[in-house]
């Protein structure tokens, strides 16, 4: 690729153009106002459709050929099977076995299942992803292997990326939990059953072509219609879409790591303390270890001050439902599920509501829901002095996670860090971030184990703290503690290739990966 | 010869595995997988060569496989691995932080200790972030003999160069003779506390107390003494024990071998155990130090725990072990004096207070005469309450305002 090289806004050297497209360096939070129009899928009549509404299909391959499959085309995929899927996989299967090349998968989210594609981003069969690479694909990635460069993009920037037609997606394919022969279909029942669609939501509108795989085919109607038929263009069955075990864990479970439940209730105090939870707050929760425990220490804070939490955002998870049952929580607005009890939940439960990605999180949109919220808690790999943040790469350099809703979320009232000071020695507060994600700007509080940093930007909260007891630092002295443990690590070496790109919200590029060297 | 230490596999973390082979020649020549390797690669060559220098080692194979190791443990476990192989009196001593060495006071509160077994450098790491009174670092029961002499390196480096955030630092030696070697370790480290297992004898705790002396480079540095009475016989013989140097501030008691001993079940009422709890309360009492309860093995179930920590506080004991950090909060919650306790503690305190004013040598509230250990037991109660925040240290003024 031609490297012509800018710097952006953030101070990161980024191209003009990623695999011959040009795009837009990053101009700061809010800067850039695009112009123009949506893109809009070629129209579709109903007399190209069998009228009595059976878009049954005989296989997954004959679909596929219906929708024209051919080299170069964009196939999207959505990531609510997560690792127990059967479906992405199967798609890379068929292109492969037809001999088509250079395909650009367009999942909202990677899994260990889908290394299963490695051997056919080596031959050929994908060109690249614009997605998430996680864990072995992030590797293969970082190792410089991947035929074009890799976009990454938040869950929210891939609905705005859809939408503004930076991604024109050819083929959709949706896996359905339930589904009925003119396309109708939800994640609620059926063994596969996922709870929501809403990552498939915004594709299955701008896609040119829309296949739903199921495994539970129901008589039309398929209620309620998480996704509506009207732009599905077949149906294909299959024996089984996934591993259900791998799809949606049992239960969630809080993490008995002592370390993490330290984090977690020192995150609870801090926001208590300085009134970013009150009586009324909306939150925004997790599934991952430490999100978890935060939220059942806020339980415990609403439950002991009588307050209730007036909508929380999932990834919902039995801890927040079980706030829907106790009151302490009046709504769940959910975007993913990730255990059986929210299934339950959705499925009984009028105030617990699904919600599409676009209508939370797509930054070129008439609001933004994400600015509503007064308290989300995150993980990141780096934070640095400047409070800047990264998620997708480790401090070796490799590329290994994908981004998420992570971005997206910044922009709540209070943005929380909470993660430990180091982890098998690798301090977590750095310099400078390897690879830039978030501006610090939008990051207001680091919680860790051994204290509290407040971004010098919020000097309301600095003023609220004070008299809390909680052991409040400043980054520096946080970074400072973590290298008189662990040493002060050097630095990974990289070679001048881009292998990925990273798209803040709004579509430019704030900063990008480069191929680690032989270190 | 090779000598090892350490742990490796997939499911090892912060923690690494060490191999050593003196060579007839060829210099020191390395061979280091790390999971840090981008970061810390460079580092950890560097203190191979450092630690293999430092005792005058100058041609060996050196294998480490590392799993994040912080330094003062990966030294310990080069230590361990080369004196296998390559005996020598020196020490590769990482630095002491200035932190970790203060000195406790005999009667500190001393409500929960918590146990780390010495061979395992991951729960060392932030074991000073629960807020337990006190850290064990246990050279004995929670180490396999196989890794005895790794355990020893370990904890001397942990009590120098790993910060345990102001909990009291404490060692539980092995039973004697091993642990007067043990205590060659840990004696000139950081240190506050020994604490003498199985033991049934005075003579025990003079030989401890003595071999201290003789390693403590500072006469004037206290390192307490807390035997662990876990059989029969050292029920019967708890205050020659608590009795047996200045220097012992605390008796404990440890219910599993104490229960084997005299042919009973262990049963979280404790009912097989009572006479020898009391025994043990009243032994430390007459001996004018703290009794100590046993540590509660089932640490999933902090309900069960509650209820024994409860029945623990009644029977007169001032605290009780800890195997996981979990079951530090409870502890202190049943520890902690309660409010009931402390009003009425507050109410003798003044009474006292008015009276010594007075000058009067009778302290009465209402009609009670109240007499000095009530008083005494009074003043700790809100000692304890202010040192906790469960009270204000002013809360004189407003009591009497």
């Amino acid at each position: 690729m031609k490297d012509k090289l800018v710097k952006n806004e953030a101070g990161r050297w980024v191209p003009l153009e990623i695999n011959g497209e040009p795009v837009i360096p990053y101009q700061g939070v809010g800067k850039y106002i695009p112009l123009g129009n949506k893109y809009a899928p070629p129209l579709p009549s109903c007399a190209l459709f069998p009228s009595d509404g059976n878009k049954v299909t005989t296989s997954l391959k004959d679909a596929l050929v219906k929708a024209g499959l051919c080299d170069g085309m964009t196939i999207s995929t959505h990531h609510h099977l997560r690792d127990g899927d059967f479906v992405a996989n199967r798609i890379f299967d068929i292109a492969h076995d037809m001999g088509i090349r250079n395909l650009r998968w367009f999942p909202s989210a990677s899994f260990p299942c889908h290394n299963h594609l490695i051997p056919y981003l080596e031959d050929g069969t994908i060109s690249h992803i614009e997605g998430s690479m996680n864990g072995p694909l992030g590797e293969f990635t970082s190792q410089g292997r991947m035929k074009k460069t890799a976009v990454l993009r938040s869950h929210g920037g891939r609905t705005q990326a859809i939408q503004d037609g930076e991604v024109k997606i050819d083929i959709a394919v949706v896996a359905a939990p339930a589904a009925d022969p003119f396309g109708n279909a939800n994640g609620l029942t059926g063994p596969s059953a996922t709870g929501v669609l809403s990552y498939a939501d915004m594709d299955v509108r701008y896609a040119t072509h829309v296949i739903v795989v199921t495994d539970n085919l129901v008589s039309f109607p398929c209620l309620p219609m998480q996704i509506e038929g009207n732009y599905v263009d077949s149906v294909v069955t299959v024996d089984k879409l996934g591993l259900p075990e791998k799809i949606i864990g049992g239960t969630t479970q809080i993490t008995r790591s002592p370390d993490r439940l330290i984090i977690a209730e020192m995150t609870a105090r801090f926001c208590e303390y300085t009134g970013i939870i009150y009586d009324g707050c909306v939150v925004q929760a997790g599934a991952g270890g430490i999100s978890l425990a935060i939220a059942e220490y806020m339980h415990q804070i609403m439950k002991r001050n009588g307050w209730k939490i007036r909508v929380g955002f999932g990834g919902t998870t039995r801890f927040m439902t079980g706030m829907l049952l106790d009151g302490t929580m009046e709504y769940i607005l959910d975007g993913q599920v990730f255990d059986t009890e929210s299934i339950r939940s959705l499925n009984e439960n009028r105030n617990h509501i699904p919600f599409t990605i676009n209508n939370i999180y797509n930054y070129h949109s008439k609001g933004n829901f994400a600015q509503f919220i007064d308290m989300v808690s995150l993980g990141a790999t780096e934070i640095d002095v400047h409070f800047n943040g990264n998620v997708v790469t480790h401090s070796d350099g490799l590329l290994l996670h994908g981004i998420g809703g992570w971005q997206n979320c910044l922009f709540a009232k209070n943005t929380i860090i909470a993660l430990p000071l180091f982890r098998d020695r690798i301090p977590v507060i750095v310099d400078e971030v390897t690879t830039l994600c978030g501006p610090g700007e939008l990051i207001d509080v680091i919680v860790t184990e051994r204290g509290i940093a407040i971004n010098p930007l919020r000097t309301d909260l600095l003023e609220k703290v004070k008299g809390s007891g909680l052991p409040v630092k400043t980054i520096h002295e946080l970074k400072e503690e973590a290298e008189a443990i662990c040493g002060k690590p050097d630095k990974p070496r990289f070679t001048d290739k881009i292998v990925a790109a990273i798209k803040w919200v709004d579509g430019t590029v704030i900063d990008v990966v480069r191929q680690v060297a032989d270190n | 010869m090779e000598g090892t230490s350490g742990n490796r596999g997939p499911s090892v973390r912060s923690d690494c595995y060490v191999a050593i082979t003196p060579m007839a020649a060829g210099g020191i020549v390395t061979e280091i997988k790390s999971k840090t390797h981008v970061l810390f690669g460079r580092h950890i060559e560097n203190l191979v060569r450092e630690v293999l220098l430092s005792f005058g080692l100058e041609h060996a194979r050196v294998e480490v496989e590392d799993a994040g190791t912080l330094p003062w443990a990966m030294a310990a476990r080069m230590e361990a691995a080369l004196k296998q192989v390559f005996p020598a009196p020196k020490e590769f001593l990482p630095p002491e932080l200035p932190q970790n060495r203060r000195e406790t006071a005999r009667d500190r509160q001393r409500r929960s200790r918590l146990y780390l077994p010495g061979d395992q450098p991951k729960l060392m790491i932030n074991a000073g972030l629960y807020g337990a009174d006190g850290i064990i670092l246990d050279l004995e029961d929670s180490v396999a003999p196989s890794r005895k002499e790794d355990a020893r390196y370990l904890v001397r480096n942990a009590l120098r160069n790993n910060d345990f955030h102001g909990a009291e630092l404490m060692v539980r030696i092995n039973q004697l003779p091993d642990g007067l070697e043990d205590l060659r370790f840990v004696v000139p480290q950081p240190l506050n506390l020994i604490l003498i297992p199985k033991c049934e004898s005075a003579s025990e705790v003079k030989a401890v107390d003595d071999r201290i002396a003789e390693l403590n480079p500072d006469p004037s540095r206290k390192i307490w003494l807390m035997p662990i009475i876990e059989s029969a016989l050292g029920v019967l013989r708890a205050f020659e024990i608590a009795s047996a140097s200045e220097n012992v501030v605390a008796l404990a008691i440890g219910l599993e071998d104490y229960t084997a001993d005299i042919g009973a079940e262990r049963s979280s009422e404790g009912l097989e155990s009572f006479y020898a709890r009391s025994a043990l309360v009243n032994a430390a009492r007459a001996a004018g130090i703290q009794p100590i309860d046993s540590v509660f093995s089932g640490f999933e179930n902090l309900d069960e725990l509650r209820a024994v920590a409860t029945r623990s506080k009644a029977m007169g004991f001032e605290g009780m072990g800890c195997i996981h950090p979990a079951q530090i909060a409870v502890i202190h919650e049943c520890f902690n004096p309660g409010e009931k306790e402390i009003a009425k503690a507050k109410k003798i305190v003044m009474a006292f207070e008015a009276a010594e004013k007075a000058g009067i040598g009778v302290i009465a509230l209402g009609s009670k005469m109240i007499d000095a250990p009530v008083v005494k037991r009074a003043l700790r109660t809100i000692r304890l309450a202010e040192q906790n925040g469960l009270l204000n240290p002013k809360w004189r003024e407003s009591d009497e305002g």
